[in-house]
């Protein structure tokens, strides 16, 4: 049975990773799931220097999900090749770094460190996340942003680079074709969506932010719209999530198109949740006499 | 390690308003330490975060673990309804728990307000344990004072079996009238360091307090959590250095907290 899966020329060994942000630097989740079983580790999004992120309160729940306003706190590229690169590269996971940043310059910065090591095996561009206001948002939002900072950074990248798209835009197959315009390797989706929650007994919002990124079960139908419509209309590699819980979740991701997926805040709900998602793909396409991955991948019927 | 087991309910039962005295039984027990805390998934699962509740006790034999908790929402409501035998799936053991080594040979005040209570009861077993097998000279002087908002003063029972308990009541009905603050000062007690847990504002004053006596303080501190094991920093608190993981003057309340020195944390 296969459950190989490719991006960009990088060869995944199933089609699981973990989502950014959600996953720390795969250190923080060691104890629960073997790292080098995942298709790929995810890091939190490294900036150029350490970033303080947003006041706390940082996340609050709601029905089916949550929303954060984390603000991209992260030590820095510095102390990522120091110390967490070393842990993953030890540990045998592929790993992907998410990159941040507030002007096309510190990204450029960062993607040209990790260029010097050849143990990233990608690089995933964050121009989507919604919580700094001086961050990624107009990147992610505006096509010719998009357009503009794409080129740049796959200038400078050794790497393939995988853009990752905010779906707060009208139409996220646009983002998609501008990116792949500009050079993508391939695409990631979607980022949190914008949110909102008001105490009312307090009547204070819940995120020190007001604003925040929502996550979780809540999005998933939105998202599986959104990978639908992008791997349809592009021609690089898909890789969806929002909301997978479940292996059943990851499973309709690929019928959508993906050629592989992530799985974010179900950690928080269940610290094995990517392992056990491997696993259950595993089970179905077995009870389904299926021994290609890449046979579901797009396969959804009309 | 830290993870996330089938646990079982052994018992429940409201010891107060609202607030519940439940046991567990989970091999977690045979790690756990005062201060560190478990996280409680519901089963709900409109409500997918775990609830991060404090250890209350652990049983003599380590294969039980006690919680006590205020019910404040749909999770901790939840709970409320568990019956003997019920499956709970819980995680841990979480958080750093309260260094005790620094108390040797000390004169130590436990500060407990409210809901802040419960974790105070495995504090104080664990310092009469070293206490009571320290060198002479290293043994451990107790006492406790206990904010509460009227007469219905749980959990006061069981932290009387460790030291003396003083009291503190918002209206006045039991011991001293006023916050914990008033209590120190009416019963003029004069420790050589502190523990505290409880609401920010009783924490603030605690800090000011240690920093006036110049005595070391050791809070436990609360925010809103999602992954409970340092991934998602969430729960951060401002820190007066770099912290030495983050980089950043910030530090993880559930992984290098919930204790923490007061002087190393902006509160
Ligand atoms: C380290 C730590 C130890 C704790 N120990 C205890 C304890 O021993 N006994 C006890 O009664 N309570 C304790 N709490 C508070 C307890 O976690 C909350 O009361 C509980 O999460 C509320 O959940 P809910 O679903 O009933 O309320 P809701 O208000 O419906 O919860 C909504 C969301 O907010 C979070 N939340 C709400 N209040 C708090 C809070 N005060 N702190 C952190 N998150 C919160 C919930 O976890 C949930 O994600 C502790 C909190 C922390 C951080
Ligand atoms: C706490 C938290 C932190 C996140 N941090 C990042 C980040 O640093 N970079 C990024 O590109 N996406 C970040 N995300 C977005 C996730 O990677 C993912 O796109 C989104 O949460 C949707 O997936 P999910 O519903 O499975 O969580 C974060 C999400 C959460 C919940
Ligand atoms: S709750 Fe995620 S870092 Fe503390």
């Amino acid at each position: 049975m296969n459950c190989k899966v490719d991006i960009a020329g990088v060869t995944l060994k199933n089609p699981v990773m973990t989502a950014s942000g959600t996953f720390g630097s795969g250190q923080e989740y060691s104890d629960f799931v073997a790292l080098n079983k995942l298709g790929a580790v995810v890091t939190k999004g490294v900036s150029n220097v350490p970033w303080e992120g947003n006041p706390t309160p940082r996340v609050a729940e709601v029905y089916g999900g949550m929303l954060n306003a984390i603000g991209l706190q992260n030590p820095g590229v510095d102390v990522f090749i120091e110390r967490d690169l070393p842990f993953l590269v030890k540990a045998d996971a592929t790993v992907i770094v998410n990159v941040c940043g507030h002007t096309i310059a510190d990204y450029i910065d960062v993607v040209e460190r990790l260029g010097d090591h050849p143990e990233v095996a990608l690089l995933e561009i964050n121009v989507s996340c919604p919580n700094v206001k001086e961050g990624g948002i107009t990147f992610g939002q505006d096509p010719e942003a998009l357009t503009s900072i794409t080129k740049e950074v796959k200038a400078h990248a050794k790497q393939p680079i995988i853009m990752k798209l905010s779906p707060n835009v009208a139409d996220i197959r646009e983002m998609g074709l501008a990116a792949e315009a500009a050079g993508a390797d391939a695409l990631s989706l979607i980022n949190t969506l914008m949110g909102m929650k008001i105490d009312i007994h307090t009547r204070r919002f819940a995120l020190a932010n007001r604003t925040g990124g929502l996550s979780g079960p809540a999005i998933k139908p939105i998202a599986v719209r959104m990978v639908y419509d992008v791997a349809h209309a592009v021609k690089i590699p898909v890789i969806g999530m929002g909301g997978i819980t479940t292996w059943q979740d990851a499973i309709e991701f690929l019928l959508a198109g993906a050629q592989a997926v992530a799985v974010g805040t179900a950690n928080f709900v269940n610290p094995t949740a990517t392992e056990d998602i491997i696993t259950g793909i595993w089970d179905y396409m077995n009870d389904h006499g299926i021994t290609d991955i890449k046979d579901l991948i797009g396969n959804v019927q009309y | 390690m830290k993870r996330k087991e089938e646990a079982r309910v052994l018992s429940q039962r409201p010891i107060s308003a609202n607030i519940y005295d439940m046991w567990i039984e989970t091999k977690l027990a045979e790690e756990a330490k005062a201060g560190q805390f478990i996280a409680i998934y519901p089963r709900d699962r409109a409500i997918l975060l775990p609830r991060p509740i404090s250890i209350c006790e652990v049983a003599d034999d380590k294969r039980s673990i006690r919680v006590v908790y205020r019910v404040s929402g749909e999770g901790t409501m939840e709970f409320s309804h568990y019956e003997p035998g019920e499956p709970i799936q819980i995680m841990g053991m979480l958080g750093n728990g309260f260094n005790l080594k620094v108390a040797k040979g000390k004169k130590v005040l436990l500060i407990g307000g409210g809901i802040g209570i419960p974790p105070l009861v495995e504090l104080s077993r664990e310092l009469a344990i070293i206490s009571s097998k320290s060198l002479i000279g290293n043994d451990i002087e107790i006492s406790t004072v206990l904010g509460y908002r009227d007469s219905d003063t749980y959990l006061r029972s069981d932290l009387e079996a460790y030291s003396r308990v003083y009291v503190a009541t918002a209206d006045g009905s039991v011991g001293a009238p006023g916050t914990v603050l008033d209590a120190i000062e009416a019963f003029d007690l004069k420790p050589d360091m502190i523990y505290a847990v409880g609401p920010l504002p009783m924490l603030h004053n605690i800090k000011k307090l240690a920093l006036d006596m110049d005595i070391p303080a050791y809070v436990s501190l609360e925010e809103h959590m999602a992954c409970g094991v340092g991934a998602c920093l969430g729960c951060v608190v401002r820190t007066k250095e770099p912290n030495a993981h983050t980089h950043v003057n910030n530090a993880r309340i559930c992984l290098e907290g919930p204790v923490f020195e007061v002087r190393e944390v902006e509160i």
